[in-house]
């Protein structure tokens, strides 16, 4: 039972930082329906300034939680500069060039990142150093707690974004019809670089949550991320700020219980295997809408 | 109306998406040589009716039959080879190929060579692809097409896709031909040449054809009889003079709101 | 036959020949001295190369789908080829080398087609970005898979496979399966799937069976991934799953964009220069995969069909330019 109730809090707590990385993939994809292969790299990006401000930061005698806030202002000014000089030109040349566009920004991100800061895993110092409570033999760093209620409180800030301010109605019209949301006199290409600039800054909220957890940082930990993380989107139904909730609590829940309960060699085969048959059964995933195409 | 089998039988045909009846009680029969005509109000679900008719969607509701055998449950390759092709609304070409591998394609399912004969180009593949040359540059002669053979089909102006699309569908060797609103957006003269094409196909193909058309005059000039859709429903059928004077047609088009 | 066909036929065997004893001329006699094995080893790394991304061009540039997964389906021909040909040497089956050979690569081919054919019939119900998700999760599951499997060597290097990717065999593999490709492509099967590519409502509507033809061609594609896993797997005679992973996959997929979506011959060109690049630069090796990643962007840009488009290629036509050149500047002459 002990067993079980620790997978639950570790499940939940790798379910929410793919969540949190999901909605950045999700965004994305929602509104100009491209997989941005780059975001997982955006996590990269966050873990290495946390690595190189933390100690500064310290040596400075400021807090460390500001690294937090530089690691957020890196990743919105890469992702915005990805945007802009990497997917603007290519945008409307169709979803061939996008797709490869991205995925070319992922692997310069990672190379780049090889050649910056070698291959060797970098050990990242902690933020907050919190106790780890131990109930009953069941152990709950309290840092989980802090994960998952930023989780929350993120989503839920972003929900009410998208629903209630005039960018966010804007940024739920523009997939709707980009035609009409130029008549309307939203400026699209704006609406695209907010979301950039949202999505990227979740990556690093979720690098600083991934680095609590694995307090290391390596050039390609963004890639696997991120897939399993856009796994997660697909399984709550891309661009649902909910679905993401939803699929990455799913994925990482499922992933602990997998290496716990069944067989720990396989656990990400099971996580790919899942998005497969969810692709196969219902495209839209759990929570999504389905569309089909115009003849 | 004959007691032959008719081309095509609509029973009841309708569709519904997410509650919404976009298309409800269709019923009509098509005669072997008839050319009718499907008009309507816009967003009257005349496209859905070809949809239906060419297995993109499948009906929720009725059945329909070409020449007598049930349609229904087919996929759009299995409605064409089992004899209806379509021309689109929006023109939807092959862009990137040429004018002459856009009609070859149609003949694909004519075609038996096999995937060794292709690699190891056995006579089979020799002789038939010579055959599907021959065939489908009489095609586009037929059309005035042949100057265009080889060049991209995105270059070819306007209405010469049109055709082109109507050529790529008789390549088809179809018993019905569903044409989309073949004269949208032509001026005058190609209109002409439309016109002209189509009587030249009836002629010579003796096939039956199901016309969506927003040109009054041309619908009223070649149709034999003409249904109307309003709101997915049969509004009212008719020869071209019945339909002009039917009072719930032209509320229907004038707006009685 | 058409006479012309006849004729390019004969030309393109007459420049193989050529160009295979001219590699043989440098290989065989040792001209490259203490160098040569380095060369030879070179060579076949390319040739296999070639082999892949050409099967991957036929997916991306002529379905016009993309597979982020190919290193997948190359592993598998590769280690299905590998447990096949160790088996045998284990039973001691005695064959001549270049049985052993065929038998790998056939082995090789037939596992990862199967496979293919096995995820085609439910994924290529997907289309663009699903269904390239799908390939790169189907890559993992099979890195997987061969990490736990104790047959593929239990996550620890398979070694002891028998060393037959000769370089003449290698030579001919290549020309066959380009042959084999082109020869699909040029036929109402390559017609058929290019105008899916175009338009696959329109496809159906003109009588295409859309999903036959995607999994045909996905299958091929497959086939041919395996026959290159089974060159690696026979010449480098040991590996690990985790060569075969989703970087590897994105150099196929940027060899076959850089050098041009259905063009045969943008690949092969594309092939040789980037599998050759890093051995020729090996200081190089660790700005290889940026200096990739900027090309493409750039080629997205400015040219997203790639170096040579849908051009290919053909020596008659390149012989029949030389000769009304000569002519006409004969003609000057006079």
């Amino acid at each position: 039972m002990s067993l079980f109730i620790q997978s639950l809090i570790n499940g939940l707590n790798q379910g929410a930082i793919y969540a949190l990385v999901a909605l950045g993939y999700s965004m994305v994809y929602g509104i100009i329906r491209m997989i941005n292969f780059a975001h997982g790299d955006f996590i990269m990006v966050g873990a290495y300034t946390l690595f190189y401000t933390i100690p500064l930061m310290v040596s400075m005698g400021m807090p460390a939680w500001l690294s937090v806030i530089i690691a957020i202002l890196v990743c919105v000014i890469i992702g915005v500069a990805v945007e802009v000089i990497a997917y603007k030109p290519v945008r409307g040349a169709g979803s061939m060039s996008a797709l490869i566009t991205a995925l070319a920004m992922s692997l310069f991100l990672e190379n780049l990142a090889l050649v910056l800061f070698g291959a060797n895993p970098k050990a990242v110092p902690e933020i907050f150093s919190m106790p780890i409570l131990n109930i009953a033999g069941i152990i709950l760093p309290s840092k989980y707690i802090v994960t998952l209620i930023i989780g929350i409180v993120m989503m839920s800030g972003l929900a009410f974004f998208v629903k209630y301010t005039t960018l966010g109605q804007a940024m739920r019209a523009v997939p709707e019809d980009k035609q009409a949301s130029t008549l309307v006199g939203i400026n699209v290409n704006k609406i695209i670089t907010v979301t950039f600039a949202i999505g990227s800054g979740l990556a690093a909220v979720a690098s600083l949550m991934y680095c609590s957890t694995y307090p290391r940082c390596t050039t390609d930990m963004g890639s696997m991320l991120g897939l399993k993380a856009f796994i997660a989107a697909v399984l709550g139904g891309i661009g649902s700020i909910p679905g993401a909730m939803v699929g990455g609590i799913i994925v990482g829940l499922l992933e602990i219980f997998v290496k716990v309960y069944i067989a720990p060699g396989w656990y990400e085969a099971i996580t790919y295997g899942i998005l497969i048959v969810v692709l196969l059964v219902k495209p839209a995933g759990l929570l999504g809408k389905n569309v089909g195409e115009k003849v | 109306m004959s007691n032959e089998t008719p081309v095509l039988e609509a029973k009841g045909l309708g569709i519904q998406f997410g509650g919404l009846k976009a298309v409800n009680d269709f019923n009509i029969r098509i005669d072997n040589g008839e050319l009718i005509g499907l008009i309507g109000p816009n967003g009257a679900g005349k496209t859905t009716v070809f949809n239906l008719l060419t297995g993109v969607y499948q009906p929720t509701e009725g059945t329909y039959f070409l020449n007598g055998e049930k349609m229904n449950g087919k996929k759009s390759h299995q409605v064409v080879a089992a004899g209806i092709a379509r021309t689109f609304q929006n023109i939807r070409l092959f862009k990137k190929m040429t004018v002459l591998e856009n009609v070859k394609i149609a003949f694909n399912k004519s075609m038996k060579y096999n995937l060794v004969s292709a690699f190891f180009r056995t006579p089979s593949y020799w002789k038939e692809e010579a055959e599907i040359d021959k065939k489908a540059r009489e095609l586009l002669s037929l059309f005035k097409l042949e100057q265009f053979a080889d060049q991209q089909a995105a270059n070819l102006p306007y209405g010469q896709q049109r055709k082109l699309e109507i050529a790529r569908a008789l390549a088809t060797d179809m018993k019905l031909l569903l044409l989309d609103e073949p004269a949208a957006g032509m001026n005058p003269t190609e209109t002409a040449e439309l016109l002209e094409s189509i009587n030249l196909i009836r002629e010579k193909f003796k096939i039956s054809i199901l016309l969506i058309e927003h040109d009054m005059s041309l619908v009223m000039n070649i149709c034999e009889r003409i249904v109307v859709l309003n709101y997915g429903e049969i509004l009212a059928t008719g020869t071209p003079e019945e339909i002009s004077q039917n009072p719930k047609v032209i509320s229907a088009y004038l707006g009685d709101d | 036959m058409p006479k012309k066909m006849k004729r390019n036929y004969l030309l393109n065997l007459i420049g193989v020949l050529v160009l295979f004893a001219i590699l043989c001329g440098i290989f065989d006699t040792g001209l490259l001295g203490k160098k040569n094995g380095y060369f030879l080893g070179v060579s076949i790394i390319c040739m296999m190369t070639i082999i892949i991304v050409c099967s991957l061009n036929l997916l991306t540039g002529f379905m016009g789908e993309f597979s982020i997964g190919h290193a997948g389906f190359m592993s598998i021909g590769a280690y299905a080829s590998a447990i096949v040909t160790m088996k045998m040497l284990e039973l001691g089956i005695a064959l001549p080398t270049a049985l052993y050979f065929i038998i790998a690569i056939l082995a090789g081919g037939i596992a990862s087609a199967i496979m293919g054919f096995l995820v085609g019939i439910p994924a290529l119900r997907l289309r663009g970005d699903y269904l390239a998700i799908v390939t790169v999760a189907f890559a993992e599951i099979v890195r997987v898979a061969f990490t736990n499997f104790q047959i593929t060597g239990g996550g620890k290097t398979l070694s002891g496979i028998p060393k037959i990717s000769d370089f003449h065999y290698v030579f001919f593999t290549m020309v066959i399966s380009v042959t084999l490709i082109y020869m699909f492509v040029r036929s109402r099967f390559g017609r058929a799937v290019i105008s899916i590519r175009e338009d696959y409502i329109a496809a159906a509507a003109s009588g295409i069976n859309v999903t036959y033809y995607k999994v045909m061609t996905f299958t091929l594609s497959a086939f041919f991934a395996g026959v290159a896993g089974a060159i690696y797997a026979h010449y480098m005679t040991a590996m690990i799953p985790t060569y075969f992973n989703f970087m590897k996959s994105s150099e196929f997929l940027t060899m076959v964009i850089l050098g041009g979506t259905g063009s045969l011959t943008g690949s092969i060109i594309g092939a040789t220069v980037l599998a050759a690049l890093p051995e020729a630069l090996r200081n190089f090796q660790i700005y290889r995969m940026l200096m990739y990643s900027v090309v493409l962007v750039l080629v997205m840009i400015f040219k997203p069909s790639g170096i040579f488009g849908t051009w290919e290629f053909s020596l008659g036509r390149l012989i029949d330019r030389l000769l009304k050149k000569d002519k006409k500047g004969g003609a000057a002459n006079e």
